[in-house]
């Protein structure tokens, strides 16, 4: 397949997508009709707000003010001695205003949003980080907000449902299919498609039609953008490995996208391995599933032999998507980026390791990340340096963990 | 000629404008689905489309969902479509069948191959709600080669700027999605489609059908007296839905109710003949 890059930008990775919105064979703008115009316009105004000074000064002044950025880059040294190999650090974007990475998209979206005029959001979550996000830039910026959150996910995620309820925003249980992240988007998509004139749609990953996957990556880069600076200052080098966990896949590729023409660099994303890969019970894309089209991206899907969508299954309501971003899908079949896989009782595991090594609570997505960095660090010389995104904390999952052990809280 | 020009053509003559009723594949089960598209040719279906179920049909309200849903749950396959054609086309070897669904399961069968299997089954045009004239040259080499017309679909936020671009090389006819919204939810005003339709056919000299929220014979008899044909399928599902016993199974007389139904629609559409 040809990749289409610009002749000047053959060298890079990081030059795409196409003006087509692909990336090798994926991405693209596949949705009805009556969105195209509005996927269009959004394309349109994006690319006038990023080369727009006064608009990167008002998002970096917002990052800065509101969402807490830079967020720190701290060594895991319990963690590190205990593991016994590669020295792991943690890019802590838990620490953000809204407890994850996704505040780095919304405030983007939102002010792209605000520029375009529109004055109604919407947007889908799982696990609620999304959802709660948006919800909070809805609040700040004073627009009304509706959540789209599969049934399944309102209610293993009840405390993010309350915070969006106390933020002003509608949360709207969607019950068809398995009532989690795939359904809450095509509802989202469908809200969108009967209210085009006023509406704003922030997706909350690196998937859906051209421009979203562009942009979010975008708009998340800066974690990856942060962490090779504070990574020279402590230790005068890039990391050997970058880890991050895998739904959508938008804290990997902000992780990894400044990383990806540093070809001394390994970059690896997890992906939920639910049950185990060989139990069909699994929300790992890349690793399970094969190219098709859904959400408006051609991308890897779990799917049956007609085409049909296979829901996913993970732990993690934020990794529960069949699908992945399109750009994952490229850095897949390229190379460069290598994808693996982590079960609900590693991540699990893994979660219980880190709040007792570092008193840190991370949420059940990065938990997955961990669980493979437990693994690969023992194998690594203790000068080499991992470095993994700490993309959400835990507190919304409590919950969760408490049932899988057995406890009542 | 094709058989969707040819149909039209013979329309135009008689001086009336064309039913289309919608039924989705296997709803809820292959003989039912099956014995509805035998029956609407004679109930007065002067075109047909055959819904391919998904497992996210995004551009769809709740009543088409839930067809899609039986249908999986009864086993369909993409190739089950194609078999429901060549059956159908074994006696009927004029009414034009359109298949509309999202592009998924054509990818996973071969676009390819699956273009060259639905023109060898009788499969006359293709709507394909989640491939936008952007994304179009993936199959339109396939269908033009195998004779079949790809549909183009026109959406109220299409501008008139945009319309030129949408049409381009289009053939068949084009379905005027006639509001901005899923199926199955609400109706666009007669002022809307009265504003709406010169605007396309400024564009383009091919019938256009409007379809999304045409339910009633009176509202069948306007689009087509207004455009050039009515589509109609959240109305017709709802029969069907509404008459599933238990089981999920249509309960006796259900065809018939809907062939009724069917019927009640063509006789608006025909009132406009009479009344010009």
């Amino acid at each position: 397949m040809n990749q289409s890059l610009p002749p000047a930008a053959l060298n890079s990775l990081r030059s795409g997508p196409t003006d087509r919105g692909r990336f090798g064979a994926y991405g693209g703008r596949f949705v009805a009709e009556t969105l195209m115009p509005l996927v269009l316009a959004v394309e349109q105004a994006y690319a006038e707000a990023k080369v727009d000074p006064e608009f990167q000064a008002d998002l970096k002044s917002h990052l800065t003010h509101y969402v807490g950025r830079p967020s720190p880059l701290w060594f895991a040294k319990r963690l590190t001695e205990r593991l016994g190999g590669a020295k792991v650090y943690f890019k802590r974007d838990e620490l953000n205003h809204t407890g994850s990475h996704k505040a780095n998209n919304c405030m983007g979206q939102i002010l792209l949003a605000r520029r375009m005029g529109k004055t109604r959001i919407i947007a889908e979550t799982g696990a609620g980080q999304h959802g709660v996000a948006t919800a909070t830039m809805c609040a700040l910026f004073g627009l009304p907000c509706t959540v789209y959150m599969g049934a399944t996910d309102v209610e293993r995620q009840a405390p993010n449902v309350f915070r969006m309820k106390l933020l002003g925003a509608e949360v709207k249980a969607v019950t068809s299919g398995a009532g989690t992240l795939k359904d809450a988007m095509n509802e989202a998509m469908r809200d969108w498609v009967a209210n085009v004139e006023d509406t704003f749609y922030i997706i909350g990953t690196v998937a859906g039609p051209h421009p979203y996957p562009m942009m979010v990556r975008d708009f998340q880069s800066v974690i990856g953008e942060e962490a090779k600076v504070q990574m020279r200052e402590a230790e005068g080098r890039l990391p050997d490995v970058c880890v991050a966990c895998i739904g959508g896949g938008s804290n990997a590729m902000g992780l990894f996208h400044p990383f990806l023409d540093d070809s001394s660099v390994r970059l690896i994303g997890v992906e939920a391995g639910g049950h185990g890969i060989e139990t069909g019970q699994h929300a790992a894309s890349l690793t399970g599933g094969r190219p098709g089209v859904l959400h408006g991206n051609r991308t890897y899907l779990l799917q049956d032999d007609d085409g049909q969508i296979i829901e996913a299954h993970s732990i993690s309501a934020g990794l529960d998507y069949p699908g992945i971003g399109p750009e994952h899908s490229w850095l897949h079949d390229i190379g460069r980026v290598e994808y693996v896989s982590a079960t609900d009782n590693e991540a699990l595991a893994a979660f219980q390791l880190c709040t007792q090594t570092e008193g840190i609570i991370p949420a059940l997505e990065p938990a997955h990340a961990l669980a493979y960095v437990t693994k690969l660090a023992p194998t690594m010389d203790k000068d080499k340096i991992i470095l993994m995104n700490l993309c959400g904390r835990g507190d919304k999952d409590i919950a969760t963990v408490a049932a899988h052990l057995g406890m009542k809280l | 000629m094709s058989r969707i020009s040819a149909r039209f053509a013979k329309l135009r003559a008689e001086g009336r404008g064309a039913l289309i009723p919608f039924v989705e594949a296997w709803d809820p089960d292959g003989p039912t689905s099956m014995a509805l598209l035998r029956g609407m040719p004679a109930a007065g279906a002067d075109l047909i489309e055959i819904g391919i179920p998904f497992t996210d049909p995004m551009a769809d309200g709740p009543i088409i969902q839930a067809a899609a849903r039986r249908a999986l749950l009864a086993g369909v396959k993409l190739r089950f479509v194609l078999d429901m054609v060549r059956a159908f086309r074994l006696e009927d070897a004029d009414t034009p069948i359109i298949l509309m669904g999202y592009l998924n399961p054509i990818l996973s069968y071969g676009v390819q191959k699956f273009c060259e299997d639905s023109a060898k089954a009788g499969v006359d045009g293709f709507i394909i709600v989640d491939l936008p004239t952007e994304e179009a040259d993936l199959m339109l080499p396939h269908t033009n080669a195998n004779g079949l017309d790809f549909i183009r679909l026109i959406a109220p936020t299409t501008d008139d700027q945009r319309l030129p671009h949408v049409l381009n090389g289009s053939s068949g006819f084009v379905y005027y999605v006639s509001i901005t919204g899923i199926t199955g939810t609400r109706s666009a005003s007669s002022s809307d489609l009265a504003a709406a339709i010169p605007r396309v056919r400024k564009v383009t000299d091919l019938p256009i059908a409007i379809g999304f929220g045409v339910r009633t014979p009176a509202q069948a008899a306007e689009a087509s007296r207004v455009a050039d044909a009515a589509v109609v399928a959240s109305a017709l599902i709802e029969t069907m839905a509404g008459n599933l016993d238990a089981d999920g199974k249509a309960k006796p007389g259900t065809v018939e109710k809907i062939l009724a139904q069917v019927r009640a629609l063509a006789d608006g559409v025909r009132g406009k003949g009479a009344a010009a």
